[in-house]
């Protein structure tokens, strides 16, 4: 058994209640994490499955997620819907998610209902029904979906379309949704193709937090999950991004009101949590430009010049495929995007040619520090923090020492990554041209109305 | 079938004997006038605090709406002796968090900070000046205005945001419940200082203040926070009246253009208010309509047999006075007609019939079942505080939630739904709506 606290809670040790995460692994291969938390008389199950979207190939792309949709649809023993009927009878709450990198699924319940949980759970681990009828009905509500949160969501068109454009060679160039002729052509056949391959104890991290004990939760596991049989694992074929040679440009028309900017940078994600202090000092970069009202961006861009009306930045070093610095902003209304990205340049000029300050530093990771004690506040994040840290690969065990890097970051590494990272050749530049909802082309006078 | 009965039985026999542990709510009126609900948890050593006024959008002016929700936004913009730079700077500096939330009926200012005494001294110290001595600087309000100008017109490009709109006005007519939360376009932009600050002294005051206090405090410590935090609001006027809620709305139907490739479906009535006597049938009856996620009649019947939208719900917003009663869906424009019928004809056979006892017995299962996940963070705790005070229910809300829930039964649900929701007088609003009538 591991112990581990943050390092803040040692500050207040009379009170801290130091995380106890213990681990097992099960004969097939299948992890189990158990992190005690006795606040509440409840519990959370995630099952992480080592297969997101970066795994599927050409063709077949969404399938991961349609398949995270047919996880729902019954197996062997269970008739579909069962499985969310159950849950929610033992006054459960349940989903599940797909990323680029992972798939997982969750149940948040009264503690005493663990056992239901976990015997549904390893039951769909290995005797999912994929039925065409189901598929046939799930590949519309996909469909749907896609169209809600893509196709219709200017911002997240962008994003996709962008994503496309960074990348030339890593499978991150496709989104999780799927394409809609991928999702048009795909059968149930391609989700069973899907499921065999990475549906596995040993391709998988099982991760329980809440009101239980960690002896108790490894004879709860190897009882539901322990017969299912170990599978050969392909071997993962690892993609590499080759170097951009040269800023790329783009433009997305969509009906909107306002242009968005964005600008995205390679950067690298977290490969050797020891060794490395890049991606530590790029989480601070990105913390000093944006992480609060009184960050860089947001108060020079949108409250000194006021040539912003809003600015995001975006970075995080943990992620199985190569990471992104994006910084992203809307001009005020009568400001260019030519004049915002001026302005976003400009903030980066000056950043790498002055530095930043210790204060700022240190605010930062004030932040960072707090955020651990506040994060005690959610078992789901706790857990969902694990499942993450074990499915692309550095393990639940760096959390500590993330934590620890993090601090030691100083204001010349910070200057240093911006200098090396946030270059031209490495640049992909994004812009939103709004578009009149009636389709008519827009009136260049700022202000009129536009006719819905 | 048969396994899910005998665990159903012994959901019920285990709920109907226990009663988990409940936060010990300690409450009090403070000296200022300003009524406070306290938990003292000292497990994690950080404190969240949130003041609540009635202070939301319905007590905007229809000529000036957005005057309450820019009061609200620009507390933390400056205040006496403090910069806009000076507050989140301070906040940043010690991790402490600084937010707010704001609707029709409220308007909160909510803080999170670590317990030990250096941080929480500061972010108290802030937190008191903004909410007692804001000064809405005028430089401030010029760009804010300007910020919130285009989020409006950016709002009024996005069909969801312009379905709600429609909704609100569909189903509340004149009174101040269809005013958009956060203004509207004419009002924003005839919202001056002394506006704000003429809103600021009415209806900021301590007597209507609620404030919520959980973590790692003792009693003394909330006390002293609780007075730190409103003794020197303004005295204020009476309590303004809301007018009230017209509940028969005659039925309406909208289809507004939109070029998106899907429907917008908004369908609804006014619903329930917080202390409405139908409370516990409408809330359980509607995890059975639409909102218990996917084992609910709309999801299944929209979704799951038909494959007809991602996300389909109903839900009662319960506020002072009866807020909506709301349906939602999206759906591809060739079958949103096709979609429309079904909803309508689910939720009419839903008010027609009322559920089934083995709809209700599962409803309340999963309510009852899932009633520790409700309370099993500071966060969603001080939220209840919040609710339970601002809204003047029992301190024994939560002690009594599990068995209100038990005691509903099918014909409660069936009389409660006949009285509250009449499906042949509802608001339809359909955003990107289908080009012709007729569904192809």
């Amino acid at each position: 058994m591991r112990i581990y606290c943050a390092v803040l809670l040692l500050l207040w040790s009379q009170q801290a209640i130091c995380a106890e995460v213990a681990e097992r692994t099960l004969s097939n291969g299948l992890k189990v994490v158990v992190k005690e938390d006795h606040r509440a008389p409840v519990v959370v199950q995630q099952i992480w499955y080592k297969a997101g979207s970066m795994d599927e190939r050409t063709g077949k792309t969404g399938v991961a997620h349609v398949l995270e949709h047919l996880m729902f649809k019954g197996t062997h023993s269970i008739p579909a819907g069962e499985f969310s009927r159950r849950i929610a009878a033992a006054g459960g709450r349940e989903n599940a998610f797909t990323s680029n990198d992972y798939t997982a699924y969750f149940q948040q319940l009264h503690k005493s209902k663990l056992p239901l949980a976990m015997k549904l759970e390893s039951d769909r681990m290995h005797n999912l029904n994929l039925s065409a009828i189901e598929f046939s009905k799930e590949i519309k509500v996909v469909m749907e979906e896609r169209r809600m949160r893509t196709d219709d969501e200017p911002h997240a068109l962008l994003q996709e379309k962008m994503m496309a454009a960074i990348y030339q060679e890593h499978p991150y160039q496709h989104p999780v949704i799927g394409w809609m002729s991928d999702l048009e052509a795909m059968s149930v056949n391609d989700a069973k193709d899907w499921y065999q391959q990475w549906y596995a104890p040993n391709n998988a991290t099982l991760v329980i937090a809440g009101d239980v004990q960690a002896k108790q939760v490894f004879a709860l596991a190897e009882r539901y999950y322990g017969g299912i049989p170990r599978q050969a694992q392909p071997a993962r074929r690892q993609f590499t991004e080759p170097a951009q040679v040269g800023i790329k440009r783009m433009v997305v028309k969509a009906p909107a009101e306002l242009p968005l900017l964005v600008m995205s940078y390679h950067a690298p994600n977290l490969a050797d949590p020891k060794g490395d202090w890049q991606p530590y000092a790029l989480e601070m970069l990105a913390g000093v430009l944006g992480g609060n009202e009184s960050a860089w961006l947001n108060k020079h861009l949108v409250r000194e010049q006021q040539i912003a009306s809003s600015v995001g930045v975006g970075y995080d070093s943990s992620s199985r495929g190569p990471g992104l610095f994006t910084l992203e902003a809307t001009p005020t209304a009568g400001k260019s995007v030519d004049e915002m990205e001026a302005a976003l340049r400009a903030e980066i000029a000056r950043l790498v040619k002055d530095g930043i300050s210790e204060a700022e530093l240190k605010r930062v990771k004030a932040q960072v520090m707090a955020g651990e004690v506040y994060k005690l506040d959610s078992v789901f994040y706790q857990a969902m923090q694990i499942g993450q840290m074990e499915s692309i690969g550095l393990g639940y065990k760096a959390i500590p020492l993330l934590l620890e890097k993090l601090q030691g970051v100083t204001a010349e590494q910070v200057r240093q990554v911006a200098q090396t990272y946030l270059q031209d050749d490495n640049l992909t530049v994004a812009v939103l041209d709004p578009q009149p909802l009636s389709g008519k082309p827009k009136h260049k006078i700022e202000g009129a109305a536009h006719v819905h | 079938m048969y396994i899910n009965k005998i665990l159903g039985i012994a959901v019920l026999c285990t709920l109907a004997g226990s009663a988990f542990a409940t936060p010990q709510i300690q409450h009090w009126q403070s000296e200022s006038g300003a009524r406070v609900l306290f938990v003292e948890d000292h497990d994690i050593p950080m404190l969240d605090v949130a003041v609540s006024v009635p202070a939301g959008s319905s007590y905007d002016q229809a000529a000036k709406s957005g005057v309450a929700g820019m009061t609200h936004a620009l507390l933390d913009q400056g205040a006496q002796g403090w910069s806009e730079d000076d507050i989140s700077r301070g906040m940043a500096d010690i991790g402490a968090q600084l937010g707010g939330s704001f609707d029709q009926d409220r308007a909160s200012v909510t803080l999170r900070t670590l317990s030990h005494a250096t941080e929480r001294d500061q972010a108290l110290q802030i937190m008191a000046q903004v909410l007692q001595h804001p000064v809405f600087p005028d430089s401030v309000l010029a760009r804010e205005r300007t910020r919130l100008l285009s989020a409006l017109k950016e709002a009024e490009t996005k069909p969801e945001a312009i379905a709600s709109k429609a909704f609100q006005k569909a189903v509340f007519g004149n009174h101040p419940y269809a005013l958009p939360v956060s203004g509207d376009i004419s009002g924003v932009e005839r919202i001056t200082a002394a506006d704000l600050k003429e809103f600021y002294r009415t209806h900021y005051n301590a007597k209507r203040a609620v404030v919520a206090i959980m973590g790692d405090v003792t009693r003394a410590q909330a006390e002293a926070i609780a007075q730190q935090l409103t003794a020197q609001l303004p005295a204020g006027t009476a309590a303004a009246q809301l007018s009230v809620v017209e509940m028969q709305i005659p039925q309406s139907e909208q289809r507004i253009f939109h070029p998106a490739s899907q429907s917008h479906i908004l369908i609804g009535t006014p619903g329930m208010s917080r202390s409405d006597p139908d409370y516990f049938p409408l809330y359980v009856g509607n995890y059975i309509l639409g909102g218990g996620g996917f084992v609910s009649r709309l999801m299944n019947e929209v979704r799951e047999k038909r494959g007809l939208a991602y996300s389909v719900y109903s839900y009662f917003m319960p506020m002072k006075q009866p807020g909506a009663f709301q349906i939602g869906l999206q759906t591809k424009k060739e079958q949103a007609d096709g979609a429309l019928a079904l909803v309508r004809k689910t939720v009419a056979d839903f008010v027609a019939h009322g559920p089934t006892e083995k709809e209700l017995t599962a409803a309340k299962q999963n309510i009852i079942g899932g009633f520790p996940l409700r309370i099993d963070s500071n966060r969603k705790i001080l939220d209840y505080l919040s609710i339970i005070g601002f809204y003047e229910l029992p301190l024994t809300y939560l002690d009594d939630f599990s068995s209100r829930v038990e005691k509903v039964t099918v014909a409660q649900v069936r009389s409660a739904y006949a009285r509250h929701i009449h499906p042949e007088k509802m608001a339809t609003v359909i955003v990107g709506a289908p080009e012709t009538g007729s569904a192809k």
